[in-house]
């Protein structure tokens, strides 16, 4: 559905993008991964032939950018950063507006409207001027906007940015339900977002590519063996920290057990196993018969963060931190 | 075609819906008014004083109120010309609403045109305002209509003119005071540059007046339609909207 190939977009001074080049199927939810900068947003403009490249072709739709901008703005719904809101217009007027803009016309026009409207839940602030919406009402009204045409692809930049978790859940669901009909590219630095919305992320730091690849086998490929962390408490009293370690690290199967931190009785250990072993019931049971109490046993899954952080070669967060905060809150 | 009505219709809605359509129109109406009550006051009193000497000076309605009357017009016009258009691109770029322009299915041309063509209605509108003083004129006068038919459409097409030029300065510029300043400049300019002629006459002096858009306008309040004139402020809004299509594009490849 889109091809991206060598594209580079040099500015005066800088190189926004540089050299990039994949390839999205259709159907897909993508996921444009990067930290602030990265060139997302560039490489997005030149999609939408907002922005010519310096050098490199892009295709959507079978359609070249450069050669055919028309083609491809006919099948491309774009909703940038900030959407492109006409604040004097009411709902109804401007999703009209962008309707015809987009080559609708007639009934069909009226019907589009009412169906993006019912579908990104703006029905009840059709009458409404744009300029007193709230932001998340904004940002649906953006993303009707650009489904209005019904396009075969659509290009969305940081469409959850500024909302409020509420809202930021519902544009989620709507993004999801877009799938499937329409080939969804959206950027955000979010990286539970990509997690839960697209089956495919690229990762882009700095105008280069760092890694596409499915959310899933980015997932295992960064994730060799299973990780799990444990919090262990004594029965009456103190806790002596290196005892339990002793008893996890004779657990069949652990290859590492690091201590975390300590907590008045309370300790936290990650323990990492071989691969392939599955330990957690052993753990437990040794924690449990060894006359400790278990009180937390999760998997420390490898999010998307630390692979991107990894791939983007950043520092990660200081080791410890997340379980602590989780610790704290019982 | 139908994109240029589109996008040209959504400026008219920008205009009406805001204060600035009714500002202009107001602002235009009243100060006109000032101008045809002051001329025709003058007009009046010319007439008795050649009543009281008993000498008859030639009167004549078309040389005395509508001549002066649409020379001041003309000039109105130019203080006006940059409210009209210093928001027509710069807002859209402050606001990001161009990004929705420039990825829909439409030409830049196509835009342009739209806009600019909403500009023309506006300042259409704003001296269909005045046509009431005349109303008056013709009510009480025997003025000729063909004289002040050929001054309103040389009125549209300066206004036509200065209006692509401010089009053109709206799409530099992301801050709609500077369109505006700087539109108000060019146009006081594009006034003034006739002035030279009056005490020079070498090759230059003629050049810079003849570039002056209300030397041009001298024949069409004469009730004169000059294709020399008509031609100048012709070529002057294919200027325009050339250069902002230009400039548009430019907008791309820097941005």
């Amino acid at each position: 559905m889109i091809t991206v190939k060598e594209v580079t977009k040099r500015y005066a001074r800088n190189t926004a993008v540089d050299h990039i080049s994949f390839e999205v199927e259709k159907g897909r939810i993508v996921g444009f991964l990067g930290p602030n900068g990265a060139g997302k947003t560039t490489t997005m403009r030149m999609l939408t032939c907002f922005l010519p490249p310096t050098s490199g072709t892009a295709t959507v739709a079978g359609f070249d950018v450069l050669e055919q901008p028309l083609e491809v703005k006919k099948r491309i719904g774009y909703l940038p950063e900030l959407p492109p809101l006409y604040l004097e217009m009411r709902t109804v007027e401007y999703l009209t507006f962008v309707g015809k803009l987009k080559g609708l016309s007639g009934t069909e026009l009226r019907q589009r409207v009412d169906t993006v409207c019912e579908r990104c839940a703006i029905p009840d602030v059709k009458k409404k001027l744009l300029a007193k919406l709230s932001k998340g009402y904004r940002q649906r009204v953006g993303l009707a906007q650009a489904i209005i045409h019904n396009p075969e692809v659509l290009i969305l930049d940081e469409p959850t940015a500024g909302l409020d978790p509420k809202q930021i859940n519902e544009t989620r669901d709507l993004i999801k339900g877009l799938a499937g009909d329409h080939t969804i590219i959206l950027s955000t630095h979010i990286l539970p977002e990509v997690e839960q919305t697209c089956q495919q992320v690229i990762i882009i730091n700095k105008g280069k590519l760092v890694a596409t690849d499915s959310v899933n086998n980015l997932q295992s490929r960064a994730r060799g063996a299973e990780s799990v962390l444990v919090e262990v408490a004594g029965r009456n009293g103190d806790l002596d920290a290196a005892m339990v370690q002793q008893r996890l690290e004779k657990v069949a199967g652990v290859s590492r057990v690091a201590f975390k931190e300590k907590r008045q009785n309370r300790s936290t250990f990650e323990v990492e196993s071989q691969k392939d072993r599955f330990l957690r019931g052993d753990l437990a049971r040794a924690v449990v018969e060894s006359g400790w109490d278990l009180n937390e046993l999760r998997p420390s899954a490898v999010s998307l963060e630390e692979i991107f952080l990894q791939l983007t070669g950043e520092q990660p967060a200081p080791p410890g931190e997340e379980p602590a905060a989780k610790g704290a809150g019982k | 075609m139908r994109n240029i009505w589109i996008i040209c219709r959504k400026e008219l809605h920008s205009y009406f819906v805001s204060p600035i359509a009714y500002l202009l129109l107001t602002m235009f109406a009243v100060i006109m008014g000032f101008f045809f009550w002051n001329v025709l006051g003058y007009f009046v009193f010319l007439g008795m004083e050649s009543q009281m000497r008993g000498e008859m000076y030639p009167m004549n309605v078309n040389e005395q109120v509508i001549r002066p009357l649409l020379s001041n017009m003309s000039v109105v016009g130019l203080f006006l010309i940059p409210m009209i258009t210093m928001r027509l691109f710069a807002e859209e770029k402050r606001t990001g609403t161009i990004e929705l322009l420039a990825t829909s299915p439409v030409r830049d041309a196509e835009v342009i045109l739209g806009k600019w063509l909403a500009a023309v209605i506006l300042y259409g509108c704003m001296m269909l305002l005045t046509s009431l003083n005349f109303v008056f004129i013709f009510k009480y006068g025997n003025p000729d209509w063909k004289p002040l038919a050929v001054a309103y459409l040389g009125l549209l097409l300066q206004a036509a003119a200065l209006l692509a030029i401010g089009t053109f300065i709206s799409t530099l510029t992301r801050n709609q005071i500077i369109a505006g300043a700087a539109t108000f400049g060019v146009c006081l300019l594009l006034w003034v540059l006739g002035w030279v002629s009056g005490y020079e006459t070498a090759t230059w002096a003629q050049v810079l007046s003849y570039m002056s858009v209300i030397t041009h306008f001298e024949s069409f309040a004469k009730g004169v339609l000059d294709s020399k004139d008509a031609v100048f402020y012709l070529t002057l809004t294919f200027l325009g909207l050339f250069f902002t299509a230009r400039s548009m594009e430019s907008l791309r490849w820097r941005s």
